[in-house]
């Protein structure tokens, strides 16, 4: 079998789906473990130099590039397989099976996927464009022990003064969340493990992991929002 | 429980052939008796029309003892009706109340054409079989009983794949129509004893090629495929078919 008709099968075009999907949630356990930093209560100095190693550290600089390729690799793969799924079965029936058998959120993965995205654009417009090409009035510059930085700290704190940003925030981290619980273990099933004591592991761990993970990242804007941090 | 009697409505899809497009016919049918089986029912049903001079509904079945898997029917939005591991034939009336709407629709996969009615042609699984659904074996005087030794969790993980008959419900359940639940248990079945060992990764790839050729979709992991067959196939059997698949691609020489 070619590499080409291995990704490229039904089976494949999964696993290409699942590889992204895992590397994504590792990715998520970063982003998260950095912005917890804001919670350190001393001002946001933690949370800039972990920003700055981030920004300024030339390995993470490429890894960042394996970041977005994966993000898109998966946006477009979930289309494309959505897409042909929907066209398996021409005609539908005329009483939907609806919750009989699966869950709302393992069949709308696709839906909590756009909602994701929609999220991702306004959310790179509020840090990732401003930090790295435009620049933002409120993204002040700082020096910390003689290495200047952005104030990113300073930004999330004025971004998130607005109430409809942190609703949408944390609209997309209920998204976020029913979209890793059924995620994060059909991506290991995807990728093989079929044993009965890790399918319950895995299960249990999902859900743990897509509650804390996305409870953290919802925490971030109302935080800021209610004066906490 | 106690017998008793019901009318219903059913709304049955009716059409010609494969060609033509359907639509739903409503029929009422009276005194129908709580210990009859729904084909039965049908049966019934077609008898009146039949004496009315009316074409009968035409519909798939066998054995009527639940292992055939030819009863292939959508009942009220879930295959084979509402009782759990069930077959068409073996679901009894006793499931429905005097009054009840039922509607009955054919298996719906654009690899599943209706040929007429609730009829649908299921020849692309018999395809998907032929590409690799098998063990060869070279002719000869027999082999001794037990000269293969196989484990007994082995020999029961794969009769217990080996129970899928096949009813295609795994498909038709699925938002992809995807034939992944029935085509993981038939590689799993060979996959976990020693005579299925030698083929094991050619079988995988080109029954999934044949798969994909047939025009099912891809797995989403909903797990609607398990909640309605038959034969209480688990959806373990997608992860391991999903590992087979891989390991055989990677360790493929060309």
């Amino acid at each position: 079998m070619k590499w080409s008709e291995q990704f490229t099968s039904s089976v494949g075009k999964k696993w290409v789906m699942a590889l992204t999907g895992l590397f994504l949630i590792i990715f998520l356990v970063v982003h998260a473990g950095i912005n917890a930093c804001i919670w350190a209560n001393d001002g946001g100095e933690m949370f800039n130099k972990a920003a700055h190693f981030m920004g300024s550290t030339v390995l993470i600089r490429i890894a960042e590039i394996g970041l977005f390729l994966g993000i898109f690799l998966h946006i477009l793969q979930g289309y494309m397989l959505e897409i042909q799924n929907r066209s398996k079965r021409k005609q539908g029936y005329a009483v939907p099976m609806g919750n009989k058998g699966s869950k709302w959120y393992s069949r709308s993965m696709a839906l909590l996927g756009t909602i994701l995205l929609m999220f991702f654009i306004l959310h790179w417009w509020h840090f990732w464009v401003p930090a790295r090409f435009i620049g933002h009035e409120e993204l002040t510059e700082l020096e910390i022990n003689g290495v200047q930085m952005h104030n990113m700290y300073n930004l999330m704190q004025f971004t998130f003064q607005e109430l409809w940003v942190v609703i949408v925030y944390v609209f997309a981290c209920f998204s976020l969340c029913w979209h890793l619980i059924h995620g994060f273990q059909s991506a290991f099933r995807t990728v093989g493990v079929s044993n009965s004591k890790y399918v319950s592991l895995i299960q249990n761990v999902g859900i743990g992991y897509s509650v804390i993970i996305s409870l953290a990242f919802a925490m971030m804007p109302v935080s800021m929002y209610l004066g906490w941090v | 429980m106690e017998q008793y009697t019901m009318n219903l409505t059913l709304k049955v899809w009716r059409q010609k052939n494969s060609a033509e497009r359907g639509s739903f016919e409503t029929y009422p049918v009276k005194n129908i008796s709580s210990e009859m089986s729904f084909l039965e029912m049908i049966d019934v049903l077609n008898e009146e029309l039949i004496r009315d001079g009316k074409d009968p509904i035409a519909f798939d079945h066998d054995c009527r003892e639940g292992i055939c898997g030819m009863c292939s029917m959508y009942i009220n939005g879930r295959p084979h009706g509402p009782w759990e591991k069930n077959t068409v034939c073996q679901l009894h009336m006793r499931a429905y109340k005097d009054g009840d709407t039922i509607v009955i629709e054919p298996w719906r996969a654009n690899a599943f054409p209706v040929i007429k009615d609730l009829m649908v042609d299921r020849s692309s699984f018999d395809r998907i079989i032929q590409a690799g659904g098998y063990i060869s074996v070279n002719t000869g005087s027999p082999v001794d009983a037990n000269a293969i030794p196989v484990e007994k969790n082995m020999a029961d993980a794969a009769f217990a794949a080996a129970a899928c008959i096949g009813c295609g419900a795994c498909v038709a359940a699925c938002k992809n129509s995807s034939a992944m639940l029935f085509l993981s248990a038939k590689v799993t079945h060979l996959a976990l004893l020693p005579q299925g060992h030698p083929e094991r990764q050619t079988r995988a790839m080109n029954m999934v090629a044949q798969m994909d050729k047939e025009g099912f979709g891809a797995c989403t992991n909903t797990g609607a495929c398990e909640a309605v067959c038959p034969k209480g196939i688990s959806i373990e059997n997608i992860a391991r078919l999903n590992r087979e698949y891989m390991m055989a691609g990677l360790a493929s020489d060309k």
